[in-house]
């Protein structure tokens, strides 16, 4: 790397110098979303530091580069688009549906086109009539279409842009009317982009959605329920991950009803109320249903952890523990089976990553969920911040970094750079949007949302293409030519 | 084409905005004026008097039909009325589905764009109810229409109406150039409703331009689908017409930037009228009956 950088900045510092750029006002502000993982109290017992930020979930300072999403993002393309036998309508302009055409990598099987549709796009593809004359009409007569050309197609989701909430069209009666003609499950999805401040609302509101239009109302469930059901919930199956994470529970006895939503059926959602206990991987997007199964099924909820050797074991010795000694006694054999693939990715990679700094900016779940995964490998965290948690995720952030991290909330473009010159870390974990710039500032960078077209990164197997990936990453050669050879001194 | 004159119509629903806008923009023909007619109301029944039937092609109904408003050519949906007068109707969705808002700036940018402007003294929009959203604004957003005229009456929702509309006049004056030109009365034969009239116009800071009495006149023409102007042009009521459409058209430039007042002001001028009784009045009288 570069020999002319300085030394890294100290966190506390860095929040000033970031505030001291902005107007009294918006300083102010930000002020509240930006701090420094403090000691817990004494007796707390539970987390390793205090990290909650004084404020967040609120709206995001306008002018500043933010790198949040809409409601439509969080229902569409988080919740409801990995449901891979449903045809999930982008219902407005065309824009929203085409803009985030296939932008996750929810993997499924199946055969696209026939019985699988997560990579289409359906849009209505509003004009300016539809607006002027609502567009009622166009969407009975676009689910018509569908259900003609897809016969296999189990169900339909309506997911509104603006324009729907705007216009005031009432696709709740549609979805009803349709339902009787078609015979087939229809979920009209109040999702319209300008509610809320971020994605987040439109994973809560995906998630009413699921629970007043497929388990109140959608159609009986004649599943016969086993003693070792469970959920995966909250995992979208990016590059793999509820694969790595369903071989595990598989693994150690217990059979996985519905994963939620990647790579799902309208069947698994329908029958996963009548499983015995809800596996919660991200807890951000889908803590919502399993709280409503919790009250009106009975079935209780868990969160766990797949990212790294040391989190999946205890996650496994967790999971195990609310079931027999079956299933206990299989989970310590399936630690025990992965345990020399552990010691021999750490033998390979740990001399190679040790004490490497890592700074992270994610959604909602990982910022936490896989700190522990650097830290098997000896790397060390030292910022790390979410861009539509709220306050409860925070709150568990302090389970896994130490103190004296640097915490970031809805973290603008101009703070992350700031950040990132003033701690100079070894990697930088977040998005594609983040890739490039920080990539120019001579630093080595992963895509965490979409593990960089990797993965998956869940489970034992994840793990050794985790720590692959981070050291392809970090030793890669090219950050040595960074200087000039001609600015080389002789 | 000169100084093209663009004036709009407001009012609360059912005061008498169509009718009277068009006698008096069928007074103003005769007077020589090329004029246009712009409805902006859903209800599409803004032209009926000067073309003696309901216009049936509207812009935004046409639109939907060819699939958009690209598609439209001026002709299909411009007809020529009483003495030569161009009507155009908006139209738009049926009652309580879409977004009618968006309709009146659609057909509007059409017809703009496709040269209905030009050619003629006066654009006259004639506008449903009340200001409910922006779309309704767009007559008295910028480069619009110039001069605002209020059809009212001496009821006291009339009243409301009108202060509200004046409202959002005053939010448009400064970014553009629309001004309240003044307000008519389209008498109820509520109680001293002259006085009421001018007394709100002096709140908000203008004229009203014309007392139009009542007469039964009006609805023998309009069951005939025509002017007064056209069914009885030597009736007094026509005369009436002809006054408003001269101090309209002598009207030019003189609009004002209304000053419009709160609630409890209106509801103070109406107390002073006698119209509405203050809460002590009130407490007497139920005190007085009980006793």
């Amino acid at each position: 790397m570069a020999k002319d950088i300085p030394d890294p900045i100290a966190p506390e510092k860095l929040i000033e110098e970031v505030l001291s750029a902005y107007p009294a006002k918006s300083a102010k502000k930000r002020a509240k979303h930006l701090g420094v993982a403090a000691p817990v109290a004494e007796g707390e017992t539970e987390i390793v530091s205090k990290c909650d930020t004084v404020k967040s979930n609120i709206k995001s300072v306008p002018g500043v580069m933010t790198i949040r999403g809409c409601a439509y993002a969080g229902s569409k393309g988080v919740v409801w688009g990995p449901v891979k036998d449903m045809v999930h309508i982008s219902h407005g302009p065309v824009g929203c549906g085409h803009y985030s055409w296939s932008q996750r990598r929810n993997y499924y099987t199946g055969t696209t086109g026939v019985d699988s549709f997560v990579t289409f796009q359906f849009t209505t593809d509003f004009q300016e009539k539809d607006i002027v004359f609502g567009g009622d009409k166009k969407l009975e007569k676009t689910i018509d279409e569908i259900n003609e050309l897809f016969p296999l197609a189990k169900g339909i989701s309506v997911q509104s842009e603006c324009p729907i909430g705007l216009i005031g069209d009432d696709i709740e009666a549609v979805s009803k009317k349709k339902k009787k003609d078609i015979g087939k499950t229809i979920v009209p999805v109040r999702c319209e982009g300008f509610r809320g401040v971020s994605q987040s609302l439109g994973h809560h509101i995906a998630n009413d959605a699921i629970r007043d239009w497929v388990f109140n109302g959608g159609e009986e469930s004649s599943y016969q329920p086993g003693p070792y059901d469970v959920n995966i919930i909250g995992d979208y199956n990016i590059g793999g991950d509820a694969w790595a994470s369903r071989m595990l529970l598989e693994e150690i006895g217990l059979n996985v009803v519905g994963s939620w939503s990647g790579d799902a059926t309208l069947a698994e959602i329908e029958n996963a109320p009548k499983a015995k206990l809800n596996l919660i991987h991200c807890y951000r997007s889908m803590n919502y249903i399993c709280r409503y199964m919790e009250e009106n099924y009975g079935v209780g909820w868990m969160e766990y952890n797949f990212f790294g050797p040391s989190q999946i074991a205890a996650s496994l010795r967790a999971i195990a523990a609310k079931f027999d000694k079956t299933i206990q006694d299989k989970a310590e054999e399936v630690i025990a089976k992965y345990q020399p693939l552990v010691d021999a990715v750490l033998a390979k990679y740990k001399p190679r990553l040790e004490g490497k700094k890592v700074m992270l900016y994610v959604g909602g779940l990982r910022p936490r969920h896989v700190v522990d995964a650097y830290h098997d490998l000896g790397m060390e965290i030292v910022g790390t911040g979410y861009e539509f948690a709220h306050g409860d995720d925070y709150k568990r952030t302090g389970e896994y970094i130490k103190e004296g991290t640097l915490i970031y909330d809805d973290v603008t473009g101009y703070e992350l750079e700031k950040f990132i010159e003033g701690m100079r870390p070894d990697l930088v974990g977040s998005g594609i949007k983040e890739k490039y710039p920080v990539q120019k500032m001579g630093i080595p960078f992963r895509q965490m949302h979409s593990w960089d077209y990797s993965g998956p990164y869940h489970g034992y197997d994840g793990f050794a293409i985790f720590a692959r990936d981070m050291d392809l990453a970090i030793n890669n050669p090219v950050w040595g030519l960074f200087d000039a050879p001609w600015k080389k001194s002789a | 084409m000169g100084s093209l004159r663009q004036i709009a119509f407001y009012g609360k629903g059912g005061i008498g905005k169509s009718t009277t806008s068009q006698n008096t923009l069928a007074a103003l023909v005769e007077m020589g004026q090329k004029i246009l007619i712009v409805g902006c109301d859903p209800k599409a029944d803004s032209t009926r008097l000067i073309l003696n039937t309901k216009l049936q092609d509207t812009v935004l109904h046409l639109a939907a039909e060819a699939g958009s408003v690209e598609d439209l050519e001026l002709e299909d949906v411009m007809k020529i009325g009483y003495k030569g007068i161009k009507c155009t109707e908006a139209g738009g969705p049926e009652p309580g589905v879409g977004c009618a808002g968006r309709g009146v700036i659609t057909a509007i940018n059409f017809l703009e764009e496709n040269g209905a402007y030009d050619d003629v003294d006066y654009v006259s929009y004639d506008v449903l109810g009340d200001v409910v959203c922006g779309g309704f604004a767009m007559p008295i957003r910028e480069n619009k229409a110039q001069e605002i005229y209020i059809v009212m009456s001496g009821e006291m929702m009339a009243l409301y109406a009108a202060n509200n509309i004046s409202k959002g006049i005053l939010k448009y004056a400064n970014s553009g150039g629309v001004r309240l030109g003044g307000l008519i009365c389209n008498e109820r034969q509520t109680d001293r409703e002259l006085e009421l009239a001018e007394a709100l116009a002096s709140k908000l800071g203008c004229k009203m331009i014309h007392f139009v009495p009542r007469n039964n006149i009006v609805q023998h023409a309009e069951l005939r689908r025509e002017t007064v102007i056209q069914y009885a042009p030597d009736s007094s009521q026509a005369d009436e017409y002809r006054q408003l459409a001269q101090k309209i058209h002598n009207n030019s430039g003189q609009g004002v930037v209304p000053t419009p007042i709160t609630m409890e002001e209106l509801e103070e001028m109406l107390m002073d009228f006698g119209i509405m009784q203050s809460e002590e009045d009130r407490l007497a009288a139920i005190s007085a009956s009980e006793a």
